[in-house]
């Protein structure tokens, strides 16, 4: 499968078929401890093959917090990794919500924070620290680099290489690489510019070409209509 | 009825049911009398009677007779009632209600409030009732229910002045108040009611239930129906009380709150769903959605709470009511969308926090605090569901759920720490560069790109499909170095405008013909209006029919 860059982080979130049994496991039994195991199993398998459930994996934060004994440190940082890279869902400040403080999560934590507030040059810098823990979940950068992207096109109609460059930590050829996949699937355009260097024209959408936003203000919806005819009748 | 009676007033202590001048076994007339007409009513499935007796007589009787002590033992009063076991049951999940509310209860009492509701939600869940019980008495059981759990929470997390009889019980029956048991109880009311099914089949006209408040008109029982209704509230409460907002908003989703609902029938009700559901809203950084529903409820209950002063909940209301204000202006300060906010609501809030709001903009030390305080005055109550290593030392631990949401969120504050100065500089220009703007905030230009990234992503929600939704009052794009801002100017909304003034004059002239008609049609008016006027004390026909017409226009705004 190509590389598939669209605003939403859909490429984690393909159904296997172990999926499918595990997640109706939680439907039925979103209070039973005995699904524990299931759901552990669940979460390696969800790293290895880049899928992502997160209600199975918000079960197994509860799960953990009835019964703190039981906890393993291990799953939750796999947990809290598949979460930042399902950013910009919120998915990261759900799981810590459930989390005690006595757990360690620095790691995750620090890069969440530098996520959030968008000081990508720090995130890559503390990955790169980190990347004998990170190198361990298949499709990482990747998903990073998509919400930078994402963030990237609610800001910019225009924005220079080097920003890009910083947001999604590829340089020189690889870029241009990156670009070109781009420009082939989400209509990106370069733009040459004598002073600036490369210009990166972003695909067009309402947040940073805000005239595309749809008017919604005229229409009165039916239902209000019909709750009204009975009076004018 | 009965006069007071020779009923030994001496003070008994607070708790201990054991102590001087209280008899157990002693059962006042006016106590008799209230069991045996209870009872009857619930027979005849007099829902009207039934709801009387609830709110007024037992609440009238608590003040006379039991206003420090418990009421009388279930096993003195069974004679009266025929030894019916549900009726006991009943009798005492009140019994423990009043209880909880006036003193402290025991350990030992907890843990049998918490065998009486498992008793009594069995008999609920295995079909063998066909009582028909008023919607307000359903909520407080539910809500009671939740309620005596989290309280549970709190005493047992409370470690360090245990005694060593307290902890020999707690290790002896720790199924008691276990959130699994808790969680799953709730949980089988929903499943066991079909009640999910019933709102879905009800979409499509297949079903009547919200039509006619839960109530069943054909000879069946409304109890199973309407407390797994209202199970899904207790469901999202929970879920809130243990930080998980996504789950407990999944949990009420069947309910659709844009519109009325059974959820609306009871003020309490109609409160603790936005109260949980507006506070999720803001922990997932839905402030706009937070603001909405806080604007709709605050309005609603600004209007109507003059119609709640003499029932039991009033307090509770006022308590809440100041709650979301705070919360209110949590989210305004977080997003300042002001134009969600109705008027009467904005006069109220610019009361009560205008001058707070304007030092939370700040984001120095003392916004902080105020941000904290405002935040724990108002958030729930949180719990800690686990149960306590009973190996020395003993520690409290009640304080670190609500300590460790209480970071979170101001995490997200101080994330957000610099968006406001930003705000400020773009309400004022429509282009500026960025260059420009980093010298007027004081920061180098990669600091700023990052700060209005930050801005774009803070202010644009992603739900679970992809779809951005934008909370931005200002909104902005960048072309290279040139920053455009974009004002959102709220569209006015004429057709909705003329909808909702269609509505009211009818409301009027409705009422207006009912004023006219009133002497010779009082009898119609207090069976249409059931239950609802009469909670709202005797003679106060033209107060349901206005609150009737009120209710209609709220509703239209609600789907506005």
């Amino acid at each position: 499968m190509g590389r598939e860059i669209s605003n939403a982080p859909t490429n984690q979130k393909q159904q296997s078929s172990m999926a499918y049994t595990v997640e109706q496991l939680v439907a039925v039994n979103p209070y039973n401890p005995d699904i524990l195991p299931d759901l552990e199993n669940y979460v390696n398998e969800q790293v290895s093959s880049q899928t992502y459930s997160l209600n199975a994996n918000l079960c197994l934060l509860r799960l953990y917090q009835f019964e703190p004994e039981r906890m393993s440190t291990q799953i939750v940082a796999r947990i809290l990794i598949k979460a930042l890279m399902a950013t910009p869902a919120p998915d990261f400040s759900l799981c810590l919500f459930l989390i005690p403080e006595r757990v360690n999560i620095c790691l995750t934590m620090c890069l969440y924070l530098s996520l959030q507030t968008s000081r990508f040059r720090q995130f890559w810098d503390e990955v790169a620290k980190s990347r004998h823990i990170l190198e361990v979940v298949p499709g990482f950068e990747q998903a990073i680099q998509e919400y930078a992207v994402h963030v990237l096109s609610l800001t910019y109609q225009k924005v220079r290489r080097s920003v890009l460059a910083e947001a999604v930590n590829i340089e020189g050829p690889s870029l241009d690489k990156f670009l070109d996949h781009h420009i082939a699937n989400s209509g990106w355009v370069i733009e040459k510019n004598e002073s600036k260097g490369q210009l990166i024209i972003l695909s067009r959408n309402e947040f940073n070409h805000p005239e595309l936003k749809k008017s919604t203000a005229d229409g009165v919806p039916l239902d209000k209509i019909a709750r009204i005819i009975p009076i004018l009748g | 009825m009965a006069v007071a009676t020779s009923y030994d007033h001496e003070q008994p202590i607070p708790g201990d049911s054991a102590a001087a001048g209280y008899d157990p076994n002693y059962v006042p007339d006016s106590v008799k009398s209230f069991v045996v007409h209870m009872y009857r009513h619930i027979r005849e499935k007099n829902v009207y009677e039934i709801h009387q007796m609830y709110e007024t007589s037992f609440q009238s009787i608590s003040d006379r007779f039991f206003k420090d002590a418990p009421w009388p033992s279930v096993d003195s009063v069974a004679p009266y009632v025929d030894n019916d076991h549900v009726f006991c049951l009943l009798y005492r999940e009140m019994w423990f209600r009043h209880l909880y509310a006036r003193l402290s209860p025991t350990l030992k009492q907890r843990i049998d409030s918490w065998d009486n509701y498992c008793n009594l939600f069995q008999v609920v869940l295995h079909g063998v009732v066909n009582m028909q019980l008023p919607n307000q008495w359903l909520w407080d059981m539910v809500d009671e229910f939740v309620y005596q759990f989290q309280s549970f929470c709190q005493y047992r997390a409370k470690m360090k002045n245990k005694t060593e009889q307290e902890i020999a019980l707690l290790r002896q029956f720790d199924q008691a108040w276990n959130v699994y048991g808790v969680l799953n109880f709730l949980q089988a009311l929903v499943e066991k009611s079909t009640i999910i099914q019933i709102l879905e089949q009800e979409k499509e006209g297949l079903e009547q239930f919200t039509a006619t408040d839960g109530y069943d008109y054909s000879g069946g029982s409304n109890v199973l129906k309407v407390l797994g209704y209202f199970s899904m509230i207790g469901l999202l409460r929970v879920h809130c009380l243990l930080g998980d907002y996504h789950t407990g908003l999944k949990c009420l989703l069947p309910i659709d709150i844009s519109q009325q609902g059974v959820y609306t029938s009871v003020i309490g009700s109609h409160i603790t769903t936005i109260y949980h559901y507006g506070f999720a809203n803001l922990m997932l950084r839905r402030y706009s959605e937070a603001i909405r529903e806080f604007n709709k409820i605050l309005l609603y209950i600004f209007k109507t709470k003059q119609f709640h002063q003499k029932s039991p909940q009033y307090e509770q209301i006022l308590k809440k009511n100041e709650q979301m204000y705070a919360l209110l202006a949590i989210s305004l300060s977080l997003c300042p969308q002001v134009q969600l906010v109705e008027e009467t609501v904005n006069l109220q809030l610019r009361e009560k926090y205008g001058e707070k709001m304007m030092r939370m903009q700040r984001y120095d030390e003392e916004a902080f605090a105020l941000y904290d305080e405002l935040f724990s005055y108002a958030c729930p109550k949180f719990i800690t569901p686990s149960a306590p290593s009973y190996e020395e030392p003993l520690v409290n631990y009640n304080q670190d759920a609500y300590r460790l949401q209480l970071k979170l969120f101001l995490y997200e504050v101080k994330q957000q720490q610099l968006l406001s100065g930003v705000r400020t500089f773009l309400k004022v220009y429509s282009t500026i560069s960025i260059g420009k703007l980093s010298t007027y905030m004081e920061v180098d230009e990669p600091t700023l790109r990052t700060i209005l990234m930050t801005y774009k992503h803070k202010t644009h929600a992603v739900d679970s499909d992809g779809k951005i939704t934008s909370n931005a009052d200002i909104d902005f794009y960048i072309d290279d170095d040139m920053i455009h801002v974009v004002e959102s100017k709220p569209a006015k909304r004429y057709g909705d405008y003329f909808m909702r003034q269609i509505v009211k004059l009818e409301g009027i002239m409705t009422d207006i013909d009912r004023i006219k008609l009133e002497d010779d049609s009082r009898v119609e008016i207090l069976i249409s209006h059931g239950i609802r006027s009469k909670r709202e004390g005797g003679e106060n026909h033209r107060g349901a029919g206005i609150q009737a017409g009120m209710s209609g226009i709220q509703d239209c705004q609600g789907r506005g």
